[in-house]
């Protein structure tokens, strides 16, 4: 025991040491931070100040819209639309309102020479709409607090299932199809880091002499233990990063972002607050109609079969490898193959979480990780009966302890074969061998 | 005493039989010569002797006790034919983890690395990586790691392959000093001239088969042609050189090589040439070396019949 122990710190601590560890656990955030953060700021923001020119002929909007960090407006008076050149002026886009009929406003026009950028044009209409809609109120003599004070806010539970827990497709959707598919790269990824680790040992030859102090089957466990805890300290650093990135995203937007985030309620008055608002609890109540402590020991029950379960055979086919670095692609297939139409069955199941097809992936082990993964955030015991579950989680648990056994025998003989192509036909004999 | 008794042992592959019931002792403190033409079945032997493979039928008896691989393991040292060592690792943290592999605790794991390494003259090299190291220096690292545990048995395959002489007579004298220190010693070769130098016993195995086995001066013994020769001063004329009691083998400049008739005792030849007042300057048996016994009877299998 002692000496798997020291494997799987010996793996461990290899793989975390270099240099590119640290690179990929932190390229990998920042790369998808940049994906999603990038298209914001380009939308919301731009380095120059933007000087809007408002020609107001209604004469209800003079002095109503609020400058903001980078956006300017300005009244002018006494100046026809259609000769007045804004660009000379400096200004970078010119808004038109004509005299209006306060019941059917119609004709209100923003001219710029580009694209005015999402933050500039919800602005606009979101002020238009307020100064109008507050127009309309006093022609019809409305009391604004009254009007307030009577408004509705309701969110209605939409529940699903026997015990009524609550439940939303869309959010089901996109839970199940980003576990199912993080599993699905951890499979792949980490199974081919098992692969070339092995593959490594064989090759520089120093399998013989570690079989000689341990036994193979303690050497292989002992590389696929190490290889996993690499992968959860990789996790939690991405979860740390996430929890931390929330603290900095702040940064990257305008004040108002900022104010509307962190202060909530209380800048009703401010609409764009309000939108965000809006958002933010629209965000409480997806993450509240997830039973998110269900889901994430799942994932990790999962993730840690799966793997598990794969890199067994992932070893096992390291272990067959001789130095032609071409055999790996014809030695892998057959273990890339069912992870890949995993993924497949997984794609159909977030659509169709009740079908036959998604109840066999998630019962048979070579796809279950992925597959009850998929179907898991549609609500347990409402889609998933709780039998399913534990058969599901039962026979991964069995599979993969016989995976291990089978790809063992596999890896033993392997590992010691030099300079012969062996072909899977070959290595599945070596299972009912004894050495 | 022995520590290892090998009985009948058997190991089939699928296509051929690689030990074929094989059975020697080495006796505890020795020098033990493996051996046989490549693919005569010497690394499936002691694949089975470290318990890496386990026999098909046999017995292998350690410390008069059978061979547990569990627990045995720990004495063994085995340094392999075909090296290997982790390239991107340390030299001193990969021989410190294939200690503590051995069961060596950490701390009494670095004194021993320490001085190995002192000794061995390669302490610079404690942070460096494998990879940056020459083959012959990595074999030096490889032999530390063979022996760090101390163990009762070493198993060395072809341990000078790779060395330079000056590294290779290093080696072989740590051979000897572990040998006297009590450490038994299986050494696995093809190189005779190594074998006839180092080990007090060996084994010669040919396509799985044990051919002969016994005490390396008993073997020159066993196999010897009666051959000697002798030095003289002056070339005597060819009738001087008739007798009975020998036959010239081979006739050089002030040397003979002649081979013994049966009756007859070297007094006789030395006689002969007493008589015929040649000077002797020297005269000395010519044994077989391990090389020729080893054609010999590995020639002997190819053609059984004759």
């Amino acid at each position: 025991m002692n000496k798997i122990l020291l494997i799987i710190k010996r793996e461990f601590l290899t793989r975390v040491r270099k240099r590119s560890f640290l690179v990929v656990t932190l390229l990998i955030p920042v790369f998808f931070a940049g994906l999603l953060i990038i298209p914001i700021l380009i939308a919301t923001s731009s380095n120059e100040d933007k000087r809007i020119a408002v020609i107001d002929d209604s004469h209800l909007f003079l002095g109503r819209f609020p400058d903001s960090k980078g956006t300017y407006y300005k009244y002018l008076t006494n100046i026809k639309v259609d000769t007045f050149k804004y660009e000379q002026y400096g200004y970078s886009g010119l808004l038109y309102i004509p005299d209006l009929d306060i019941k059917r406003p119609s004709g209100i026009t923003y001219y710029s020479s580009g694209q005015p950028g999402i933050g500039v044009e919800s602005n606009i209409t979101k002020h238009v709409n307020d100064i109008i809609e507050e127009k309309r109120l006093e022609n019809a003599g409305i009391d604004r607090e009254k009007l307030s004070a009577a408004k509705s806010d309701i969110t209605i539970d939409f529940k699903s299932g026997a015990d009524g827990k609550k439940g939303n497709s869309a959010v089901a959707y996109g839970v199940g199809y980003a576990s199912g598919f993080i599993i699905y790269i951890i499979l792949m990824f980490f199974g081919m880091a098992v692969m070339r680790g092995v593959m490594e040992e064989k090759v520089s030859r120093i399998a013989e002499v570690m079989i000689s102090s341990v036994k193979p089957f303690q050497l292989m466990m002992g590389k696929i233990i190490g290889i996993a805890g690499v992968g959860l300290l990789q996790f939690l650093i991405w979860v740390a990063l996430i929890l931390s990135l929330k603290l900095i995203l702040p940064l990257f937007f305008s004040a108002e972002t900022l104010h509307a985030a962190t202060q909530g309620g209380g800048m009703m008055q401010n609409g764009g607050n309000a939108a965000a608002i809006e958002a933010i609890e629209k965000v409480r109540y997806v993450i509240g109609s997830i039973n998110w402590t269900l889901i994430i020991s799942c994932f990790i029950f999962y993730f840690l079969g799966g793997y598990l379960f794969y890199s067994a055979l992932f070893a096992a086919v390291g272990s067959l490898v001789n130095e032609d670095p071409t055999d790996v692609q014809s030695l892998t297939f057959p273990i890339t193959l069912p992870i890949i139409i995993g993924l497949m069955i997984m794609i159909s199941t977030v659509q169709n979480p009740d079908s036959r097809l998604a109840f066999w992936g998630s019962i048979i082990p070579f796809t279950s990780p992925m597959v009850m993964m998929a179907r898991l955030p549609y609500g347990v015991p409402g889609t998933v009966p709780y039998w399913q579950l534990a058969l599901s989680m039962v026979l991964l648990v069995v599979g993969f302890l016989g995976m291990t056994w089978m790809a063992g025998k596999i890896y033993r003989t392997g590992i010691l074969m030099y300079g012969k192509k062996i072909t899977w036909k070959e290595a599945i004999k070596w299972i009912g061998k004894k050495n | 005493m022995n520590l290892i008794e090998v009985k009948n042992l058997r190991k089939d592959y699928a296509t051929h039989k690689a030990v074929d019931d094989i059975s020697f002792v080495i006796p505890r403190g020795s020098i033990f010569g493996l051996l046989g033409p490549n693919g005569a079945g010497k690394t499936t032997l002691l694949r089975m002797i470290t318990g890496i493979f386990y026999p098909d039928s046999g017995q292998i008896l350690f410390n008069n006790q059978p061979f547990d691989p569990e627990r045995d393991i720990q004495s063994i040292g085995y340094m392999p034919e075909e090296r290997g060592l982790y390239k991107k690792m340390k030299v001193g943290e990969q021989t410190l983890y294939l200690a503590q592999l051995k069961g060596m605790r950490e701390k009494e794991a670095r004194d021993k690395i320490k001085y190995w390494f002192d000794k061995l003259d390669i302490n610079t090299w404690y942070n460096k990586k494998v990879e940056e190291l020459s083959k012959g220096m990595q074999q030096k690292v490889q032999f530390i790691s063979t022996i760090i545990h101390n163990p009762s048995l070493l198993i060395l395959d072809e341990p000078f392959s790779g060395l330079d002489p000056i590294n290779a007579n290093l080696i072989k004298q740590e051979i000897f000093d572990l040998s006297k220190s009590g450490t038994t010693i299986i050494f696995s070769t093809h190189r005779m001239e190594q074998v006839e130098e180092i080990c007090d016993r060996i084994i010669l195995v040919n396509k799985g088969k044990k051919i002969l086995d016994g005490e390396v001066k008993q073997i020159k013994q066993d196999f010897k042609q009666h051959l000697f020769r002798i030095g003289v001063g002056t070339m005597p004329n060819f009738a001087q050189m008739a007798t009975w009691h020998f036959s010239i083998i081979k006739q050089e400049d002030h040397a003979y090589t002649v081979k013994l008739s049966e009756g007859s005792t070297t007094n006789d030849i030395l006689m002969h040439f007493i008589r015929h007042e040649i000077p002797v300057t020297y005269f000395q048996e010519i044994l077989p070396s391990i090389n020729e016994v080893f054609i010999d009877k590995v020639q002997e299998m190819e053609q059984p019949l004759n």
